[in-house]
C-alpha cells in the first residue's frame, strides 16, 4: 500500500496568518479569543469568538474575485496558496488530471447568505448581487482552489459539521494510500462569525460568553472560531522522487457513527474512532503520544472524550499528553480539524505539545495530562487527531513522526 | 391563560402529555424531557412570557433557574417577570 505524507501546509487563523506565526502562538500559548466586531453584535448574548482580526480582503484579492470569494473561501485560498507553495508541486499532465481538492465545511459561505437575507428581508430589496448562489455554496472553496492551481481529479466538500474537516482530510488520505492519485489538496475552511451565525448557536445554550476552557471544571461552554488550514497529501515514493521535504506522515484513519443522539455525544462511538485510527495506522497503542482532543469546553464533550480516551487506552491514557488548542483558536467548525492537525504536525516536527490554556481547575471526569497552560518540549513518535460532530459522526486521523 | 397554566401547556406540550397530567412536583425527566426538549421549554417559556432566561446547557443544574420541577420552573418564571418587568 503507497504511505502518504504532507509536503505542504498553511493557514490562516486567529492565531497567525500562516504556519509559523500559528505555531508561535501555540508554543507560547496565545489566546485568539476576543471581542466580536461584526454587526449587530449588540443583539447577540455571545459577543466573543475566536475572529480573524485585522484582516482585509483588498489586501489579497481583486474585485471581481471578491464579488465571488465568500471570506470561508478567501480563507482556503490563502492557505492553500502557501500550502501549494511549500511544496513545490506544479499541477500539469497526467499529474494535473489526477490531483483534486477535499475539503471539509460547515457553513460554506453563511456570510453571504446572512447579507443576502438581510438584503431581500430587512431591507426589503427585491432584486440580489447575481453571484449570490456561487459564492455561498458549500463546494466554492474546494472549486475555487482546483481552478486555481489546474487540479483537474476528484475535488468535493464534506460537510458533517464539526468532523468536516477530518472526514474530508480521511477521505483524501484512503484515495492516495490505495493509489487512485498521487496528490490531494485537502484540509478545511469555516466562517460563520456573522449575526445569524452566531445567533443561531446562542439558541443551543452551549455557548461560552467568557472563554473556551476544555477539560477545565470551571467551563461553561464553547467558542467558535473562523479560518482555514490546507495541507498537501502526498504518495510518499511520489514526494521522495522529486525530493520534498517532508512534514510528517499520515498513517491511519476512521470513522464512526454513534447512531444515537443528534447533539449528545456517545463515549463508544468516539472509542470505536480512536481505537480504529490506531488499528488502521498498524500501531501499538503504547506508541500513541499525543492526542489533539476535540475538546469543545462543553461539558458534555469534554467528560465523553476523556472517558472514550481512557476506554481505548487503559494505563497509556495517564501517560499520553492531550490538549485542546480551541482554547486558543475557538471552535472552527468545518475547519476545526484541518486547524488543529498543524498542532499534531509541531508535536510530531518541531517535539512541542501545545498546551490547553484557560486551564483553572482540575475535573476528576477529565484527569488526563492535559498539557495546562504551557507548551511542553516533548519527543512524540505518534499523534492522533479527534473529531465529534453533531449528529454522532467521529472522525479521527493519525500521524506519525517522518524519519 | 394564568402564568401557571402557561407554562404548563409549554411543558406538556413538549412531553406529549395532557396538561392535566403535569405535577407540579415532577421533573422534566420524570415527564420524559431530554436536555433537548429542556431547551426547547426554556425557548418557548421566553417567547411566552418576553423574558430572557439564565440557562446554560453545559451545567443546568448551576444555571440561576431552577428547573428541578414544574413548580420551581413556574416559581422561577414568576420571578423573572417581576425582576425584568419595565
Amino acid at each position: 500500500m503507497p504511505r502518504v505524507v504532507i509536503t505542504g501546509a498553511g493557514t490562516i487563523n486567529p492565531l497567525g496568518a500562516d504556519v509559523p506565526a500559528t505555531f508561535e502562538a501555540m508554543r507560547e500559548g496565545r489566546c485568539g479569543i476576543g471581542p466580536l466586531d461584526i454587526r449587530d453584535v449588540d443583539r447577540l448574548a455571545i459577543q466573543i469568538g475566536g475572529q480573524i482580526k485585522g484582516y482585509q480582503e483588498t489586501d489579497h484579492f481583486n474585485r471581481q474575485q471578491i464579488a465571488l470569494y465568500d471570506r470561508f473561501t478567501q480563507f482556503a485560498l490563502l492557505a492553500a496558496r502557501q500550502a501549494v507553495g511549500q511544496s513545490g508541486l506544479e499541477f500539469h499532465g497526467a499529474l494535473a488530471d489526477q490531483s483534486g481538492v477535499i475539503f471539509g465545511t460547515s457553513g460554506g459561505g453563511l456570510t453571504t447568505q446572512d447579507e443576502n437575507y438581510r438584503a431581500v428581508y430587512e431591507e426589503g430589496k427585491n432584486r440580489v448581487h447575481p453571484f449570490i448562489v456561487p459564492k455561498l455554496m458549500n463546494n466554492a472553496a474546494a472549486s475555487h482552489v482546483s481552478m486555481e492551481w489546474n487540479l483537474r481529479g476528484p475535488t468535493f466538500t464534506v460537510a458533517t459539521a464539526c468532523a468536516s474537516s477530518n472526514h474530508a482530510m480521511g477521505q483524501a488520505f484512503s484515495m492516495i494510500r490505495c493509489g487512485m492519485t498521487k496528490v490531494m489538496i485537502t484540509g478545511g475552511a469555516e466562517s460563520m462569525l456573522c449575526f445569524g451565525g452566531i445567533k443561531a448557536w446562542e439558541g443551543l445554550r452551549v455557548m461560552s460568553r467568557d472563554g473556551c476552557r476544555p477539560f477545565s471544571a470551571t467551563r461553561n461552554g464553547m467558542v467558535q472560531g473562523e479560518g482555514a488550514a490546507v495541507f498537501v497529501f502526498e504518495d510518499y515514493d511520489h514526494a521522495r522522487a522529486r525530493g520534498a521535504d517532508i512534514l510528517c506522515e499520515v498513517i491511519g484513519f476512521a470513522m464512526t457513527s454513534d447512531a444515537s443522539d443528534i447533539v449528545m455525544p456517545s463515549k463508544q462511538g468516539a472509542a470505536r474512532a480512536i481505537a480504529g485510527a490506531v488499528r488502521d495506522a498498524g500501531i501499538p497503542k503504547d506508541s500513541v503520544g499525543y492526542i489533539n482532543a476535540h475538546g469543545t469546553g462543553t461539558a458534555a464533550n469534554d467528560k465523553t472524550e476523556c472517558a472514550a480516551v481512557a476506554d481505548v487506552f487503559g494505563r497509556h491514557a495517564d501517560k499520553l499528553m492531550i490538549s485542546s488548542t480551541k482554547s486558543m483558536h475557538g471552535h472552527l467548525i468545518g475547519g476545526t480539524g484541518a486547524v488543529e492537525l498543524l498542532a499534531c504536525i509541531m508535536a510530531l516536527r518541531d517535539g512541542v505539545i501545545a498546551p490547553t490554556i484557560g486551564y483553572e481547575e482540575p475535573d476528576p471526569e477529565c484527569a488526563l495530562d492535559v498539557v495546562p497552560n504551557v507548551a511542553r518540549d516533548a519527543e512524540v513518535d505518534v499523534a492522533l487527531s479527534n473529531a465529534f460532530a453533531f449528529g454522532g459522526l467521529n472522525a479521527v486521523l493519525a500521524l506519525r513522526k517522518f524519519r | 391563560m394564568t402564568t401557571d397554566e402557561k407554562i404548563i401547556a409549554i411543558i406538556a406540550d413538549q412531553a406529549m402529555l395532557e396538561p392535566g397530567d403535569i405535577a407540579q412536583d415532577a421533573s422534566l425527566a420524570d415527564l420524559g424531557i431530554d436536555s433537548l426538549g429542556l431547551v426547547e421549554c426554556i425557548f418557548a417559556i421566553e417567547e411566552a412570557f418576553d423574558i430572557t432566561v439564565p440557562f446554560n446547557a453545559n451545567d443546568p443544574s448551576e444555571s440561576d433557574f431552577d428547573i428541578s420541577s414544574v413548580g420551581a420552573i413556574i416559581a422561577a418564571v414568576k420571578q423573572l417577570q417581576t425582576d425584568q418587568a419595565k
